[in-house]
């Protein structure tokens, strides 16, 4: 794919984006000012960044609870994260989510889901509604490694085969399942060997590379607006940080956790702008400072921001329809 | 609105004889009220009306014969308004004749709406919590007279009323006395010829030094006006309720379901009416009275047995039966059991008899005690530690009162 | 000796003592190997007793737990963990359809002798898929006995008692209560599996309630009394079976009832008791049965929002004050 100089600013700028937001994530979360469980995207960035660019407004998106990232490149703002994630009204949940459900209707992202696996099935549905309405849509759906092993994702996988929906399922492989490594849960640790047996178009990516993911994106994408059916990325990652917040990290040595750092996706976009003669043009510090105003804001605007009132307790329970 | 029926006071009650209406149509009643008297192969029995409300229509004349389940009058629910409760009718005639209400009027359909809130308004009751009204009968409470019309009655309202209140026993009118009936001797037979072949009876008896208790009694009595004097029948009453408290396995029921021990005490006091025939009408609630209350409504419930004034739950309650044949000069008393009662005690006459006190031989105030017990239900170890109670209290008096 | 110990210690020591004496018990479950735990339970048992008896399960879990049935037929005494309650919905058709009708549909040849343990309840901002109290749901199948400890006593007992049990026993174990603190007997006799315990006499109000709200009906039962309002406090331990004598008793001292549930009220196990008090105790009611229980609404993330939507102590004092006339 051809890389400009704006489509480099833009990649750089939101994966810097996600990277200092969730860095202040961490802070929010120390003092406090965020609550529940915190999972961070920190070392996966280049993904989500990739494949949101390959999306159109129309397509939809559902993703896990490890989303900031991906409601970041979407377009959901960083003042309506925030605010979710201070629980407040104006938060894109109106602070019922926190950072697990992150959803925002317009931006056709459907969240945010705790339970591992649980969106699978979703995405099989949605896209079976574009087939039916005759829709030229995508649906991705994104999960972890550790939803290989549930049910939902071998039953969704052949429905989506089988009636050969428009769905592209991408699988964020960082190598551990919460703390259990993938070696201790799984035979087969080649993913996308699984969705190939189910008879799905299915490959392995660098994770860590903005540049790749977005080429495999961009083809996967097309293919499935053909009609061909589904598509299966394995995209090969890690994250720098623990699971969650709370996390003793006893299940990896530090020493892989350093030598995945030299695969950092934003050092690795960085020497590859240098090498083709782009990164002095793409004005880092600008950047820099831009994502500092705009987090800065954006934790402003969450503090700043109203409870929902304890009378409203019991809303969004049942949808508000009038039968007149 | 509801059909009053023959009661059905006893398993073995076929028919009887409506005798006397005690309302008038256009009466209002309340739930309890004695409305009838009829007569039975047991005497004569006031029945009493279930529910709330207004005699609408007395269906049968004085001396019918009326089998159990026969429809005597039409009590319409709700005492207050007539009104109300015709609108009731009217509606579930309405709808009735209206199966599909999409077709009735939107005019009509309101009315119904309306007569179906007033109902809901009518049904107006007294709000008490259920232990509350549970301990208001074990007290004979009275909660139709509490004021309840805003708030619920509780446990402790109704505990702070305390002392036992018992509707105070009618005065006795003069009324001719009615006809021996040859009724009463067969049905006396029928039940004791049952009682013998249904059930396996065993027999305990025991003399008992009434010196004590007799001597007690005279000094009570010393203070006390010539009505308000104490018999020994009370005290030896007294004393079996006291003794069942303590081994309540004889006082209950024989049923097809076996043994069922019953929490109140009503016993069966054999009474002997002037022109033959024996009653045992239950002095009820005989747990909740203490030794005058005893007296006074044994006293009431002689009087009404022999001008034939019985309640209908006087004759149908019985938890066992004191029978007290000493009068008649008999020493020992061996009963038949009533049934499905467990047990019937005999007392017999007291009188002047050897007894060692210590090595010392004297003469003392002695009564034979007599057990008849329903070998089915228990044995001969609980008729002794029964016996033994009666022993015990009469032997200290003082805890009689 | 000071026994003072964890919650979350006890539960490690119970599994640890049962391990020791009977070689065919083992824990197996997500992360409870390597990572220690995702409640730290079973940190450090993965060295002492090694990969085969601490298995790290993959995220399976209708398949790990039926399992965990499976070799509960086989002869092995199989505890399986696991992460929360809202996970154990993928396991409910194993638990439902199998473990708690072999038994029955065998004809009593095949009994499932299986301890499943799972974290349950709010009140740590988690939202609507980590934060619920699904145990009295589990407690409607019959074939399932249904244990909440609430005192780090029970945390201990709770496990052995579960793995001498014949059928499948399920404990749910209230995550706020890890960190809870309390000594433990580890030779007396433990309270058998269906009883009762009074935690607080008292002669005015009833309360029934388990596992974490316990602790909020003591703070309640304290604030009450100052007011002159003495309630019994009962923790119910067992939700299936019920220990209905202990309950009746009470009711028919105090002749008042609240139930303290962290489920929502309708059709649950509050539903339940008074449904049976009203069976056994009608008569010895004094008011109409209260409860404190989780507004109808899935758990939402705002800290102001799920305090609001939880039982809290200030809502049985509240509610017991009514009840009195206070």
């Amino acid at each position: 794919m051809e890389l400009d100089l704006m489509k480099a600013k833009e990649f750089y700028h939101k994966m810097l984006l996600i990277r200092r937001f969730e860095e202040r994530c961490v802070e929010l979360y120390s003092n406090q000012k965020i609550r529940g469980f915190l999972h961070l995207y920190i070392g996966e960035e280049a993904i989500a960044v990739a494949l949101m660019d390959a999306l159109t407004k129309e397509d939809a998106v559902l993703a896990t609870y490890r989303e900031h990232g991906y409601a970041l490149a979407r377009g959901v703002s960083c003042e309506s994260i925030m605010a979710e994630m201070f629980g407040k009204v104006e938060g894109c949940s109106r602070g019922r989510g926190g950072s697990m459900h992150l959803f925002d209707a317009s931006a056709r992202f459907y969240g945010g889901s705790a339970i591992v696996a649980g969106a699978l099935p979703l995405a099989v549905g949605m896209a079976l509604a574009d087939k039916m309405q005759k829709r030229n849509r995508v649906t991705v759906c994104v999960f972890g490694d550790g939803a290989v092993a549930e049910g939902e994702f071998h039953e969704s996988l052949n429905l989506a085969a089988l009636w050969k929906l428009p769905v592209l399922f991408v699988c964020e492989n960082n190598l551990y399942a919460m703390g259990t490594a993938l070696k201790y849960t799984e035979s087969e640790t080649e993913i996308y060997k699984k969705a190939a047996s189910y008879k799905i178009s299915s490959k392995q990516i660098d994770g860590m590379s903005v540049i790749e993911v977005a080429k495999a994106a961009k083809r996967a994408v097309e293919d499935i607006k053909d009609g061909n059916g589904p598509v299966f990325l394995e995209c090969l990652t890690y994250r720098f940080r623990a699971h969650s917040m709370f996390d003793a990290e006893l299940y990896r040595e530090k020493a892989e956790v350093i030598e995945w750092k030299k695969k950092d996706p934003l050092l690795v976009f960085e020497n590859r702008l240098k090498e083709i003669g782009l990164w002095s043009e793409v004005d880092a510090t600008a950047i820099e400072d831009a994502i500092k105003t705009a987090i800065d804001k954006a934790v402003e605007f969450a503090e700043n921001g109203t409870l929902e009132a304890l009378e409203d307790l019991e809303k969004f329970v049942y949808s508000e329809v009038s039968h007149g | 609105m509801s059909q009053f029926l023959m009661p059905s006071l006893g398993a073995d009650m076929e028919s009887a004889i409506l005798m006397e209406w005690m309302v008038k149509e256009g009466d209002t009643v309340t739930k309890g009220q004695v409305i009838a008297e009829v007569e039975t192969s047991k005497g004569v029995i006031e029945i009493e009306v279930f529910e709330d409300g207004i005699v609408e229509k007395l269906l049968v004349e004085p001396e019918t014969e009326c089998a159990v389940g026969m429809p005597l009058a039409i009590i319409k629910a709700g005492a207050d308004n007539t009104l109300k409760a015709m609108k009731k009718i009217e509606t579930q005639t309405i709808v009735k004749h209206n199966a599909d209400t999409s077709k009735i009027e939107p005019d009509k359909q309101k009315k119904i709406i309306e007569a179906k809130e007033d109902n809901i308004e009518q049904e107006e009751r007294i709000k008490i919590s259920p232990v509350a009204r549970k301990r208001a009968q074990e007290l004979g409470v009275d909660i139709t007279k509490l004021d309840s019309k805003k708030d619920v009655i509780h446990l402790s309202q109704i505990e702070a009323l305390g002392t036992i209140k018992v509707k105070a026993p009618e005065a006795a009118e003069k009324k001719e006395e009615t006809k021996e009936r040859d009724g009463m001797r067969q049905a006396i037979a029928a039940a004791m010829s049952r009682s013998n072949t249904e059930i396996p009876h065993y027999y305990l008896s025991t003399s008992i030094n009434m010196t004590p208790a007799l001597e007690y009694l005279k000094e009570l009595n010393k203070k006390r006006s010539i009505e308000e004097r104490i018999l020994p029948i009370a005290m030896l009453v007294r004393a079996v309720v006291l003794a069942l408290k303590e081994v309540p396995e004889l006082n209950g029921f024989w049923q097809e379901n076996g043994h069922r021990m019953s929490k109140e005490i009503h016993p069966g006091i054999a009474i002997a009416l002037r022109k033959g025939g024996l009653i045992t009408p239950a002095l009820l609630d005989a747990q909740n009275m203490d030794m005058y209350s005893t007296m006074e409504f044994l006293s009431d419930l002689i009087t009404r047995t022999r001008l034939g004034k019985l309640r209908s739950s006087e004759m149908t309650k019985q938890t066992i039966t004191i029978t007290n044949l000493g009068d008649l000069g008999v020493e020992s008393v061996y009963g038949v059991i009533y049934p499905p009662q467990l047990a019937i005690i005999g007392f017999g006459a007291i009188v002047n008899a050897p007894w060692a006190e210590g090595d010392a031989l004297c003469v003392r105030k002695v009564m034979q005690a007599t057990l008849a017990g329903d070998h089915r239900a228990t044995d001969g170890r609980i008729g002794a530690q029964f016996l033994d109670k009666i022993n015990k209290f009469l032997q200290n008096p003082q805890e009689l009162l | 000796m000071d026994n003072t110990t964890t919650y979350r210690e006890a539960v490690r020591e119970a599994i640890r003592k049962a391990m020791t004496e009977n070689e065919s018990v083992f824990l197996m479950g997500e992360d409870v190997g390597h990572y220690g735990g995702c409640y730290a339970v079973s940190m450090g048992l993965l060295d002492e007793f090694g990969a085969q008896r601490i298995i790290d399960t993959p995220l399976s879990e209708s398949s790990f737990t039926g399992a965990g049935i499976g070799a509960a037929l086989n002869g092995m005494r199989p505890i399986v963990e696991i992460m929360t309650v809202n996970f154990s919905l993928l396991a409910l058709d194993q638990i439902m359809n199998n473990a708690a009708t072999l038994l029955h549909m065998s004809g009593g040849q095949l009994n499932v002798p299986l301890v499943i343990r799972m974290a349950t309840g709010g009140g740590k901002q988690l939202a609507a898929q980590h934060s619920h109290s699904l145990e009295g749901w589990f407690a409607h199948i019959p074939g399932l006995k249904v244990l909440t400890p609430a005192t780090v006593q029970d945390a201990y007992d709770m496990v052995g008692l579960a793995l001498a049990d014949p059928d499948p026993v399920l404990i749910f174990e209230n995550a706020l209560l890890y960190n809870s603190k309390g000594s433990i007997d580890t030779q007396g006799t433990p309270v058998p599996i269906g009883k009762a315990l009074i935690h607080k006499a008292g002669k005015d109000i009833s309360i029934f309630t388990y596992g974490i709200s316990l602790f909020k009906a003591l703070e309640a039962a304290e604030a009450l009394a100052k007011d002159g309002i003495d309630v019994e406090v009962i923790d119910l331990r067992s939700l299936r079976p019920l220990d209905d004598e202990t309950v009746m008793n009470s009711v028919k001292k105090t002749h008042k009832v609240i139930i303290v549930d962290e489920g929502w009220k309708s059709g649950s196990i509050s539903a339940e008791i008074m449904a049976r008090i009203n069976e056994q105790a009608f008569y010895e009611l004094d008011a109409p049965m209260a409860r404190v229980c989780t507004v109808e609404v899935p758990l939402p993330y705002a800290k102001h929002l799920e305090d609001a939507a939880l039982p809290q102590p200030q809502k049985i004092v509240d509610t017991a004050r009514t009840m009195m006339g206070k």
